[in-house]
């Protein structure tokens, strides 16, 4: 492979989300941690949503479901185990046990009943079962209902990790991306995922060559699920609060725009998004109270004019690029 | 001689050591500024900007810098919010926060993690009572107490059947166990809707129709008072049950309300008549600079500002001195817009609920006036949960 | 079972109908013929009520500032349109849930600019602010009743530009088959004009009748415009019947959940546990019917011919 202009972007994107820590530390900015932390954990909800969304076109818009079960999971956990002293809840690995059985459980029931509907009509039964979980948790009144639960501890990682610092969970969240990321690698090339991408282009073809179509979803549907919980229980314990607002529509939407914005169905694009999403928030709002009247027209924009969002944009510098050093290689001979 | 080089060097070191305190004394605020609650938030912000104008811009000597942030009325932003002040802005007072689940969820962060937190109108049991903690101080009241206020004013009234309408959050719950507490005719009907979608009224209101209660009692704050009040009289319920609320009806929503809210009464702290010295000059400088009367939540940020200054006056500036900055706050000597209170052990005001009726003033606008109080020094009932004594 | 109460609810259920199918009929015609996720419809009915809340106070009534109010929400919708919306018909739907969310912001950041972040008052004619009284002594707002008039008016109109014109016929050959229109040689450029300013001024009516019973504020579209989405979805894409049905079938639901839940629940569960659920469970009322609709009719109640 060659080092086109496009690989360096994201080589360098990558190394730097791993040096952040290092150098907001240095430059005693800690709240930089934090932010970034933030993206890590929304780029593995865009990188596990965009594995049935940008691969196999299963566009659902209640991902967030997910986000939210493994946040409650952390959230109860530890509620018992500060409240009534059950030390095993508050254990990390079994919060990730927990958060990805739930998480399996709720994408199998979900993804059975949604598959059997297309386009618009999936958009809307996946965000119903989104909005029931919703309603769930602000009925769940000994969890704090609609005002949350504000977690008095973090996981706790038997001495491996302490969470409470830092820059030990942001490195935490790193691995944890950099695995979503190989395992989206591995599977979309995988002869499942050859499957998967075959449904989204022409459906009938592959159910008529003999593939269990509907089964292959549902599998695709529920491993995305699982990434996203466990980016749950992540995210529970960036933000020490747990409320039935992590699984709000308006979330699931923001996963959505952020794989589109970074480009769908490529294997970085989601994690570009989440950053540019994020950076362009917290620059744009910097600047002026205004910010949206920016950003809104932005997004528009780079709808219009860069086909296959940012890493769309990436691919047409390479083709520059690549034209270029022809020329060049010519003229030099 | 000799004494006069002696004064001459003490002054002088007297005043490098001011020099060297004299760091800018930095405060976050943390409010709705946008959406249909933007309004409270603008108010609480004129609040602060008037208390720095009483103050010369200055406490202690010291410079000030206010941090505004937004928490568009989320719990999770608000959280991300003053996260950032206490990280990023390195304040040394967070204060602001109208809505009792932004507070919870935002309490984490700066709590024990430096900085002093001050509540200028949200006020959830559990931070009164369990979670009390030394570095939290109110400027409001604890959210139950102005609708225990409102029980007993109910009881003198009279009323045997009661309907009550909140929303459903922290405030809401607070609210309506509050007057659970003190009331002692019946319960008919009670509707917790959703916060802050839900904007119409139409079931529940049909439901108190169809109940025929003595009494309507309700806490909905901001844009949402508006709401109720107005579908209360377009449902024809106006002159028919009698209507009692509690931050429904303030200084925002009021010349909006005009007519639809004359007469009414709410109980609360503070009114724009409240005869105290501070009040006065408050109100009359507030009215002056920005032409309306000051809400509620303005006077509670005004004495945010007033408390902090106290605090930075005591320790002649030196923002390290946290104990005495502690100290100072819990005397509650500074001058209050609802005249002089004490603390309680939990950091929450001791202090006085009067009964207020909507009126008109002499230039037509409307306002508030105390009909009278109904408690005097009044604790609220969580302070025997606080662990903290001192 | 109090009968009056229950009819009072069916009348607010009704009514609550009638402002989605007004919503729903412009956003299901634009999906239907456009294939066009407009995420920006809330918008329109957020510029209706902003426009009718200015008019009323040029013109100190109600009335002409809803008569003006509608040709400026056509006027605004067409200019949307064609600046910003055309290039995305092409498009796939996820670039236009984008690009249409990026509107969203936009407007309402040009919202609080031009009107600032308070929200603004319609106030209604006196005769109109008040409750009637109907039969067997039920009181009923009058403004409500107006909705509800304007309501069946306008859907009886709706009926009858689509079932007996000829534009009406483009519309429903559009909806089932695009393509088929455009080969026809038809200005299909127009139509699509069309169809977006009459969705424009449906969902701009729905906003100034909204108005005067909720505040005017920013965001007063993004709530609604999910119901709005339900209502489609059940009634089927592209479908006005369908639209029509399913946005009453909402109404009623939600509010007859919201109204008799409490006391329903309380038979089966003790009147605490019933307190607390029965708010949640009454917001998932309608999800759960679309759910359950889907799940036996994957295409709603009324899918269009030939898709």
């Amino acid at each position: 492979m060659r080092n086109t202009p496009r690989i360096k972007i994201i080589t360098l994107l990558m190394l730097s989300l791993g040096a952040i820590p290092l150098i907001a530390d240095s430059i005693d900015e800690p709240f930089y941690t934090v932010l970034f932390s933030r993206m890590l954990i929304l780029s593995i909800g865009a990188v596990s949503l965009n594995l049935i969304l940008g691969f196999g076109g299963m566009v659902s818009f209640g991902h967030a479901v997910y986000l939210g079960i493994g946040s409650y999971v952390v959230g109860i956990g530890t509620f018992h185990a500060f409240e009534d002293g059950v030390e095993w809840m508050g254990n990390g690995f079994i919060h990730i046990l927990v958060a990805i059985a739930v998480s399996a459980l709720a994408g199998l029931i979900i993804g059975a009943i949604s598959l059997r509907t297309h386009g618009v009509y999936f958009i809307m039964i996946t965000l119903a079962f989104a909005q029931m979980f919703y309603f769930i948790a602000v009925g769940t009144e000994k969890y704090g209902g609609d005002d949350g639960l504000s977690l008095y501890m973090r996981s706790d990682f038997a001495g491996l990790l302490d969470l409470s610092n830092d820059n030990s969970l942001y490195y935490l969240n790193f691995a944890f991306l950099l695995t979503s990321l190989y395992l989206s690698h591995r599977l979309t090339n995988s002869r499942f995922g050859m499957a998967i991408r075959g449904t989204k282009s022409n459906e009938e073809r592959m159910k008529s060559i003999g593939f269990p179509v509907f089964r292959y979803r549902l599998v695709a549907f529920v491993i995305a699920g699982i990434i996203c919980g466990i980016a749950g229980v992540l995210s529970a314990n960036q933000t020490d609060f747990v409320n039935p607002s992590v699984m709000h529509w308006t979330r699931s939407g923001d996963l959505i725009i952020m794989i589109v914005l970074g480009g769908i169905g490529t294997l970085f694009g989601p994690v570009i998004g989440a950053v540019a999403f994020l950076l362009l928030e917290e620059l744009l709002s910097g600047i002026t109270e205004y910010w949206q009247l920016i950003f809104g027209p932005m997004l528009l924009l780079i709808v219009i004019f860069a086909r296959g969002g940012i890493d769309g944009m990436l691919v047409a510098l390479d083709r520059w690029w690549l034209r270029y050093s022809v020329k060049k290689n010519v003229e030099d001979n | 001689m000799k004494l006069g080089i002696l004064g001459t060097l003490s002054l002088a070191i007297m005043l490098i050591s001011q020099i060297s305190f004299a760091e800018t004394v930095k405060i976050g605020f943390v409010t709705t500024l946008t959406g249909g609650a933007g309004a409270i938030g603008n108010d609480m912000r004129d609040a602060v900007e008037l208390a720095l104008d009483h103050l010369g811009r200055k406490m202690g000597g010291s410079n000030v810098k206010v941090f505004y942030e937004d928490d568009t009325f989320k719990p999770a932003v608000g959280k991300q919010k003053t996260e950032k002040l206490v990280k990023k802005d390195k304040v040394h007072f967070v204060g602001g926060y109208i809505w009792s689940h932004v507070l919870m969820a935002s309490r984490n962060s700066v709590v024990g993690k430096g900085p002093f937190m001050i509540s200028s109108n949200a006020g959830p049991g559990p931070v009164a009572g369990k979670l009390c903690h030394e570095d939290f101080f109110s400027t409001s009241w604890q959210n139950d107490q102005t609708t225990m206020a409102m029980g007993e004013v109910l009881n003198q009234l009279g009323v045997k059947d009661l309907y009550i309408m909140a929303p459903n959050y922290a405030a809401g719950k607070g609210m309506v166990a509050g007057v659970t507490r003190t009331f002692k005719g019946n319960i008919v009907g009670k509707d917790m809707t959703k916060f802050p979608a839900q904007l119409d009224f139409s079931a529940e209101l049909a439901k108190i129709r169809s109940v025929n209660p003595d009494a309507v009692f309700v806490f909905y704050p901001g844009a949402h008072g508006l709401q109720i009040i107005k579908q209360y009289s377009q449902a024809g319920l106006q002159n028919k049950i009698p209507f009692y609320s509690a931050f429904t009806v303030d200084s925002l929503n009021l010349p909006r309300l005009k007519d639809l809210a004359a007469g009414g009464l709410m109980t609360q702290f503070w009114a724009p008549d409240l005869e105290t010295p501070v009040n006065k000059i408050f109100v009359q400088d507030y009215r002056k600079k920005y032409g309306r009367y000051p809400t509620f939540y303005a006077a509670q940020s005004y004495d945010t500002i007033m408390l902090i200054d106290s605090a930075v006056r005591a320790v002649n500036g030196n923002l390290n001195d946290k104990d005495g900055m502690r100290a100072a706050m819990r005397r509650a000597a500074f001058p209050s817009v609802r005249g002089s209170f004490k603390y309680g052990n939990n950091h929450f005001p001791i202090q006085n609920f009067y009964l207020r009726k909507v009126v008109k003033d002499t230039d037509g606008n409307y306002t508030t006036n105390v009909v009278k109080t109904v408690y005097t020094n009044h604790q609220d009932t969580y302070a025997k949960d606080c662990k903290m004594s001192w | 079972m109090n009968w009056i109460l229950l009819l009072e609810q069916t009348l607010n259920g009704f009514q609550l109908g009638i402002l989605l199918f007004l919503l729903a009929a412009g956003l299901t015609l634009i999906f239907g013929i456009m294939d066009l996720i407009n995420l920006a419809h809330g918008s329109l009915y957020m510029m209706g009520a902003y426009f009718a809340a200015t008019f009323t106070q040029w013109t100190d009534s109600f009335i002409l500032g809803a008569l003006l109010a509608l040709p400026a929400c056509m006027l605004f919708g067409i200019i949307l349109e064609k600046i910003a919306l055309r290039t995305l018909y092409t498009r796939s739907h996820l670039d236009q849930v984008l690009a249409t969310f990026g509107l969203i912001l936009f407007l309402n950041e040009f919202v609080r600019l031009i009107w600032g972040p308070i929200g603004l008052d319609i106030p209604l004619p006196q005769m109109l602010s008040g409750s009637v009284e109907l039969f067997f002594g039920i009181h009923y707002p009058a403004f409500r009743l107006v909705i509800i008039a304007v309501g069946i008016l306008v859907a009886f109109l709706l009926y009858l530009l689509v079932s007996k014109t000829k534009v009406g016929m483009l519309i429903r050959a559009g909806a089932s088959n695009r393509q088929m229109v455009s080969a026809l040689g038809i200005n299909i450029n127009l139509l699509y004009t069309v169809v977006f300013g009459l969705g424009a001024v449906l969902a701009g009516l729905a906003g100034l009748m909204a108005g005067p019973i909720m505040t005017v504020e920013i965001g007063m579209g993004e709530g609604i415009l999910i119901i709005t989405f339900v209502v489609i979805v059940i009634g089927g894409v592209g479908s006005i019947r369908g639209a029509f049905v399913a946005a009453l079938i909402v109404g009623f639901i939600d509010t007859v959940g919201r109204s008799f839940l409490p006391d329903i629940l309380g038979i089966f569960v003790s009147n605490d546990i019933a307190d607390t659920a029965a708010p949640a469970i009454s917001s998932m009322l309608i999800y759960i019917l679309m759910a359950l609709i889907l799940a036996i009719k994957p295409q709603g109640l009324f899918p269009p011919k030939g898709a």
